[in-house]
């Protein structure tokens, strides 16, 4: 798989952080406008393929740092963690909770179990892609 | 109090690893407060329930399924409750012993403390459904008991096989126990005690009965069932002297004295009953006397005992119902005792096999004194409680208002074996010449000797001073079986009667029975083993087998690994089904206005259309992946067109990235040849378009009716209001509908699961085509 063109290899570098700052602007902007975590996973994932193809699955890996798997047991447990208070207050299960949290200046930062929640869907989407891509690649070589 | 005294042996299970660590080998006598403790606070409700009274302790679980952890404490539960316990605390110390120095100790013990929680559980549950949760994981924890010593096959093959027997059982106990709920409204043994003679006429009734007894009979080793109970003594001797004295088989008789006075009284239940008592009485005792080994014997006694039991009940006088509870006393503390003496034999000799001890009253006298005593017991005689409630039964069986000729002679046949029984266990093994065994014997340690002892000695004063257990506990549980306040006079002593001629008789033919042993034996031996072919065992490997075969024989059909078949028997399924309640049971308006559509939107369909024609006559696998992405990016583009960017961008990326991941498959794949005959092509090609046809139906179908308002406009108003987004399908994801998001991104969990143990786990004989 490592018969990458010059061409692929400068684009893949120029293009890959833009994706990837996409995907979170796509996961961050999720509750008014398109996108969320479920799209920015998705994007997220097409930056590290696109990666993969051109660079190979172990600098994949390198770049990714954490495991695939780990990455979607990580967003799997986020997305438990994010009902966590709701059991707390003793209200029923997935009951969102909003904390506005005042930022120097005239804003306010907006956060949320929903945001925790989809955080973790970001990542279970891209572990699982990931999981699926990597896997392939290495089965080949 | 009470919940913490059921489940206390679960909560201890997990203290276990660390105090084996630390008690070392006082282990036994450390985890044996835990029933001590239980004993003591049990006896402390006896005073409550001594004069019939009945307690129901109220505990909620899930009160919207109508289940709870009510426990119901009269006479019957108490006994068996004070039984589990009592024997209970002999067994640990004694298990201490037995396995002393073995690695799995810590593991055998967390076991056998859930063991005896489940069993309390059991004997204790008010609600059915509580009752059978108890019931199963009596079940299950029996099986890992059975099979502890999981190197051995053998062990293993007969675990199963309690399991399976009992399990099987269980699940026709839940039917017969959710019909009684069914019939009564009431899911307690306290509801059904109230219920007077409704149940007794419902038409359910026949049914009801049926399923509950073969729940309780499997439990209890009835026959036909019989067999996994001496099966089970595979399992070390503790845990047979557990199972098989106080607990396990006696859970299906407690459940048949319990339903007694709500099911009883017809002809159905007492024939039955006595019908398969009998039965069972009958093939214990015979199978008892055919055996030489210890454990053997004492399991098929226990078959007979069983059966007596189950005799007992289906007779339902009250007389009758006294000599089931003293009988079921008597049994336990014997037969508890001299399961242990046998392990304790077992461990001295190294060999079960009772013709090849001898001599042992002289290295083992403290053994060969306590087993008298038991063994005096087991035959019945005085001045123990075996006596007493041996001439209870022959006095029962007298005044039998149903076949009181034919039980008699039956149960005289099998007590009279079973003298020969006990009989041998003193004999052989303690007395004539000493015979070389696989060990030089010597006499056991005093943990495996404290419980035999105890419980003989209980058999004893028991025996010497019947109304003592009477008047303290005995009397309540015959009232709680009975249903009405029952006051015995228990006595060692009736004068000189025909129970005690009978019994005088049994003892008699039993001494005869002793000496013609040697001679009988071998020469039965080979007359059960050419039964045993044709018996319920063999039925019961043959059924196995049957089952093993079938499930293969619909594997391979079903189950055969070509992908091809499983998406036609699956598209034939659904859309045969949704097709044929669309076109029979439902009118189509198939009148649509194509006026209003726009040029493009023909153009998006016509893109549609072509790729996947094309993806489907291409002979490129390359083509028709790309022409598969084609298809995706229109249907995307017609998301886009009817304003849902969200799903457009989501199909998009879908889009992509499948190719890629179709695109990195292909490279695995053999080259393209075509491995299916053209009329097998035509047939796939039929199904297609008949499965789009019945969706595109489907579709208009939806179009033209709406059962319910649609919920778009609720979304619409309290997206922001409530949820804070002004991005409905997100806040819908995350919010609204999050328990579903949070259930797919788990699906995809366990999908990537799939895919990389596939990937990096393949089966060795992946080559194969």
């Amino acid at each position: 798989m490592r018969t990458s063109t010059l061409i692929l290899q400068t684009a893949a570098l120029a293009i890959m952080p833009l994706q990837l700052m996409f995907s979170a602007f796509l996961l961050l902007r999720g509750h008014n406008e398109p996108g969320g975590g479920f799209i920015g996973g998705l994007v997220a994932a097409s930056a590290f393929v696109l990666y993969a193809f051109t660079f190979g699955a172990d600098s994949t890996r390198k770049l990714l740092r954490a495991k695939p798997q780990d990455l979607l047991a990580a967003g799997l447990l986020l997305g438990l963690a994010s009902t966590i208070p709701a059991l707390i207050a003793g209200q029923p299960m997935l009951t969102a909770h909003w904390w506005q949290l005042p930022l120097p200046g005239e804003g306010y930062l907006k956060l949320s179990t929903v945001l925790i929640f989809d955080i973790g869907v970001y990542l279970a989407v891209l572990g699982t892609l990931m999981t699926f891509v990597i896997g392939l690649m290495e089965v080949e070589q | 109090m009470m919940l913490l005294a059921v489940l206390s042996g679960f909560l201890v299970t997990a203290l276990v690893p660390l105090l084996n660590r630390l008690a070392g080998s006082y282990i036994g006598w450390v985890l044996a407060l835990v029933p001590a403790l239980l004993a003591a606070y049990f006896a402390s409700l006896v005073p409550e329930v001594s004069n019939g009274g009945r307690l129901l302790l109220e505990y909620p679980w899930m009160p919207g399924l109508n289940i709870s952890l009510d426990f119901l404490v009269d006479g019957l539960s108490l006994v068996f409750a004070l039984l589990i316990s009592g024997i209970g605390v002999f067994i640990l110390i004694y298990a201490g012993a037995y396995l002393k120095g073995h690695k799995d100790l810590g593991r055998f013990y967390v076991i056998l403390l859930s063991f005896m929680a489940s069993m309390l559980g059991l004997v204790l549950a008010d609600n059915l459904i509580t009752f059978f949760v108890f019931w199963e994981l009596t079940s299950i924890t029996s099986y890992l008991l059975i099979g502890f010593h999981h190197e051995d096959a053998d062990a293993r093959k007969f675990a199963l096989q309690g399991l399976f027997v009992t399990a099987g059982g269980g699940l026709a106990l839940l039917a017969g126990l959710i019909l009684l709920g069914t019939i009564t409204g009431e899911y307690s043994f306290s509801g059904l005690l109230e219920s007077g003679t409704l149940i007794s006429q419902h038409p359910y009734y026949t049914a009801a009965l049926v399923c509950i007894l073969i729940g309780a009979f499997t439990k209890s080793a009835q026959w036909p069932f019989h067999f996994w109970l001496p099966n089970a003594m595979a399992a070390p001797t503790p845990v047979s002297a557990y199972l098989h004295s106080a607990t396990m088989v006696k859970a299906g008789v407690y459940l048949l004295a319990r339903l007694n006075e709500p099911m009883g009284d017809t002809l159905l239940w007492s024939g039955t009953l006595m019908a398969f008592g009998t039965m069972t009485m009958i093939t214990g005792a015979y199978l008892a006397y055919s055996n030489t080994g210890i454990k053997k014997l004492l399991a098929y006694s226990t078959v007979m005992a069983l059966g007596t039991l189950t005799l007992l009940i289906g007779v339902g006088t009250e007389l009758a119902l006294t000599a089931f509870v003293c009988f079921l006393v008597a049994h336990s503390l014997y037969k508890g005792a001299l399961f242990m003496l046998a392990g304790a034999l077992d461990h001295a000799t190294g060999t079960k096999d009772i013709t090849r001890m001898g001599g042992l009253r002289h290295s083992m006298p403290l053994t060969a004194a306590i087993t008298g005593l038991a063994t005096l017991s087991l035959a019945g005689l005085p001045p123990l409680f075996g006596f007493v409630a041996k001439e209870l039964l022959l006095e029962a069986l007298l005044q039998s208002p149903l076949w009181s000729a034919g039980l008699l002679m039956a149960t005289l046949f099998s007590a009279m074996l079973v003298v020969a029984v006990a009989g041998l266990l003193v004999i052989k093994p303690f007395f004539g010449a000493t015979v070389k065994m696989p060990k030089q014997p010597h006499e056991a340690p005093m943990a495996m000797l404290a419980g035999p002892a105890v419980l003989a000695l209980l058999a004893l004063i028991f025996g010497v001073a019947p109304a003592l257990p009477a008047s303290l506990i005995l009397d309540a549980a015959i009232s709680a079986s009975v249903g009405s306040p029952v006051a015995t006079k228990l006595a060692l002593w009736h004068g000189i009667n025909v129970p005690l001629m009978l019994s005088a008789a049994s003892l008699v033919v039993g001494a005869v029975l002793v000496h013609q042993w040697p001679k009988l034996q071998p020469r039965l031996h080979r007359l059960n083993s050419t039964m045993a072919r044709r018996g319920p065992e063999a039925g019961y490997f043959g059924f196995m087998q049957g089952l093993a075969q079938f499930a293969s024989w619909q594997t391979r059909r079903l189950q055969n690994g070509v992908l091809g078949t499983y998406l036609l028997i699956l598209v034939l399924v659904t859309f045969g089904l949704t097709g044929y309640t669309l076109l029979f049971r439902y009118d189509i308006d198939l009148a649509f206005d194509l006026a209003d559509s726009y040029f493009y939107e023909w153009g998006i369909a016509l893109l549609v259309v072509a790729a996947t024609v094309f993806a489907c006559i291409t002979q490129s696998r390359l083509a028709s992946v790309a022409s598969v992405g084609v298809l995706g990016f229109g249907v995307a583009l017609t998301f886009i067109h009817f304003s849902a960017p969200d799903l457009g961008i989501t199909q998009l990326l879908v889009e992509t990235l499948t190719v890629i991941l179709l695109v990195l498959v292909l490279f695995k794949l053999p080259p393209f040849v075509n491995l299916s005959t053209p009329w097998e092509r035509y047939r796939d090609l039929a199904v297609a378009v008949f499965a789009g046809s019945v969706m595109a139906l489907l579709m208009l179908a939806v179009l033209d009716v709406r059962y319910f308002e649609s919920i778009s406009t609720f979304f619409i108003e309290n997206s922001y209001a409530l949820a804070q987004g002004r991005n409905i399908v997100n806040v819908i994801l995350v919010d609204f509908r999050q328990l579903d998001t949070l259930g797919e991104i788990f699906v995809l969990g366990l999908a990537a699961i799939g895919v990389y143990s596939m990937l990096k786990l393949r089966a060795e004989d992946q080559q194969k085509p």
